[in-house]
């Protein structure tokens, strides 16, 4: 059975960039940073190119994004997606995100979702509920492991203190989380066929901003690091007492 | 360096420098001390596509422009000298003259199988007495009935005796003239002719787990067909190959200096001394100043050689100039790398001094530092 499984992926700094801020501090400065895919993003892609893979399937990728996303977008075509759609439009919020692309799902008609549990810039982790509320559909999240049988879909998902087995009926939403599948790096080929593969534009549909940017700080600066010797515990326990004083 | 890259340049250095970090630096320090060469790496790169990068995809290869392959040979370099020596010797001297001079018989024959990463291609040209001076060389081939019947020997052959390699081209003596000129030509020879064997060579300061071979001919027999290129044509397709192969040995060389240079500069942040990290100190922060500049230099005046090449304008006198700075600058980032580290860049468990072993080479081989100046100052004394 082929299947059709969009993979909505977020374009976001690359985890060793620096973080600055300009505008009075409401913007985040974009200059010199590196961009990547998701990383939890990437692992959702992973699982769907090894789905396309073992049993079949077409895989659309979706970025609400600026023209600038698109060397991330191609990166995607390049790990295995076979088509790409880019809605044009600055990720304002997670409700504006959630809401373009249950616009896209609506007209693809989608057999699963996919999505990273939630992108490493806010970190908000509940665009995945929101497509899945938009569209009536189950949606599941952070999900660590996923199987495909015929129409079922066999979850596993990490809780507090353990792990959920869950089985559902196509379509669903996911978020997805290491370890669902091994990671890729695009490979030659892939990334010649990426330059041929259609990404195509579409304009976001009007929605109304929930939320506002006041100011962003960064957070405090990480405090000295004190090495003790594993043979004068001793001192750590002087250090605890005398300097942190939480003995 | 958007002047010479497009999107999928980028790509491709993101993606080898990817997997150069997570699949070759981990390994790289011990087997460079065991002197082993990795098969399982080698597939791993051919698995990512890294083996005829430039080749047209009806052989099997990736239809690649120059410049993409340049960008992966810099990116494993910047990681691990070995293993770009092992994809940039069988891209640029294996695969490059079959893929240029081969007919189509013996494209067909060749070229999917090696652009796989489960064989590989050597070129033997050096011998004992024949290094800067090719038509020194003594090897020779006398056609019998329809055989060429080799003997003679080689040395210093990248890939030539790995347990993947499938064969090699040689270039030799196919007769000599009467006025005592030689006939120079290149001929295909296959792993399992009985008549050829390899022998691995040990002890190298550098480059220690890429494959050196020393080849061996003893009444070698190939059948006539295996004639790369026109008989009596060995000479300019070695020049040609040479071309070609001084743009991956440069790039051999920046990736090596960048990769020092990243090394020092990450050093020079975290090393204190009295009282603070040295790259604050004015001494090595203009080390590291003048390091980026030779980086950057270096860089502009390889990839410019690339798009020269690739526009199929004249690109020897710029190949031979970044192959000279590029290696040269190698040699001097890594030194001023090991001096940044200070004791510790002398030591095996620190990155930096691999570097400045594994850059040695890159002013000896593909035509020594002095031979690459007389090519350039023969094009500008024409």
């Amino acid at each position: 059975m082929s299947i059709k499984i969009l993979v909505c992926i977020t374009h976001v700094p690359d985890t060793t960039s620096k973080i600055s801020f300009t505008d009075s501090d409401t913007k985040f400065d974009k200059n010199g940073v590196q961009y990547i895919i998701g990383p939890y993003d990437d692992y959702a892609l992973a699982r769907a190119v090894e789905i396309k893979e073992s049993g079949g399937a077409s895989i659309t990728v979706l970025n609400v994004g600026l023209a600038e996303t698109e060397p991330t977008i191609r990166k995607a075509l390049a790990i295995g997606a076979d088509e790409a759609i880019r809605v044009n439009a600055e990720p304002v919020d997670s409700f504006f995100v959630a809401t373009q692309i249950a616009e896209v799902a609506k007209e693809g008609n989608y057999d699963m979702i996919l999505m990273g549990r939630e992108s490493i810039d806010f970190n908000s982790g509940v665009v995945h509920g929101m497509v899945g509320e938009m569209l009536g559909l189950p949606s599941f999240s952070p999900v660590m492991k996923l199987e495909l049988n015929g129409e079922e879909v066999s979850m596993t998902r990490e809780i507090e203190g353990g792990k959920d087995h869950l089985k559902a009926k196509l379509p669903i939403v996911a978020g997805c989380q290491e370890p669902i599948a091994e990671w890729r790096i695009p490979n030659m080929r892939g990334i010649m066929t990426a330059r041929t593969k259609p990404l195509n534009v579409k304009e976001p549909v009007s929605v109304e901003q929930h939320v506002k940017t006041e100011k962003f700080e960064l957070p405090p600066p990480k405090g000295q690091c004190k090495l003790v010797d594993p043979e004068h515990p001793e001192e750590l326990i002087k250090l605890l007492q005398n300097e942190a004083k939480v003995l | 360096m958007d002047i010479y890259c497009h999107e999928h340049h980028n790509m491709i250095r993101e993606s080898v420098r990817e997997f150069a970090e997570k699949e070759i630096k981990p390994r790289a320090t011990e087997l460079d001390r065991k002197e082993e060469f990795s098969i399982e790496l080698t597939r791993r790169m051919g698995d990512l596509g890294l083996f005829g990068m430039i080749v047209p995809t009806k052989y099997g290869g990736q239809g690649f422009d120059i410049l993409s392959y340049i960008i992966a040979v810099e990116e494993l370099a910047r990681v691990d000298g070995s293993h770009a020596a092992t994809l940039a010797a069988h891209n640029s001297l294996g695969i490059g003259p079959i893929l240029k001079f081969g007919t189509r018989e013996q494209k067909e024959k060749y070229l999917p199988q090696l652009c796989t990463g489960d064989a590989l291609w050597a070129f033997g040209l050096t011998e004992t007495e024949a290094g800067s001076d090719s038509r020194g060389s003594k090897t020779t081939a006398k056609l019998e009935k329809s055989q060429w019947v080799i003997n003679g020997s080689k040395i210093f052959i990248t890939n030539g005796s790995s347990p993947i390699t499938a064969g090699v081209t040689v270039q030799l003596i196919s007769d000599v003239h009467k006025d005592g000129r030689k006939e120079i030509s290149t001929i295909l020879v296959e792993r399992d002719t009985p008549g050829f064997s390899s022998m691995t060579m040990h002890g190298k300061m550098m480059w220690r787990a890429s494959d050196t071979a020393q080849l061996f001919f003893d009444d070698c027999r190939v059948p006539r067909k295996n004639m790369l290129g026109k008989r009596g044509n060995g000479s300019k397709i070695m020049l040609s190959t040479l071309d070609s192969g001084r743009l991956s040995i440069a790039a051999m060389g920046l990736g090596c200096a960048q990769g020092a240079y990243e090394l020092a500069l990450n050093y020079s942040k975290e090393r204190k001394q009295f009282g603070r990290a040295i790259s604050k100190f004015q001494a090595i922060a203009f080390k590291l100043a003048d390091m980026a500049t030779k980086i950057e230099l270096a860089r502009n005046l390889l990839y410019k050689a690339c798009w020269l090449k690739q526009k199929r304008k004249p690109f020897g006198k710029e190949a031979a100039m970044a192959k000279l700075y590029c290696s040269e600058i190698a040699k001097e980032v890594a030194d001023e790398a090991v001096q940044i580290h200070g004791g510790y860049g002398l030591m095996q468990e620190y990155d930096v001094e691999r570097f400045y072993r594994d850059q040695r080479l890159l002013q000896i081989g593909e035509g020594t530092s002095e031979i690459q100046r007389l090519v350039i100052s023969r094009y500008i004394l024409k």
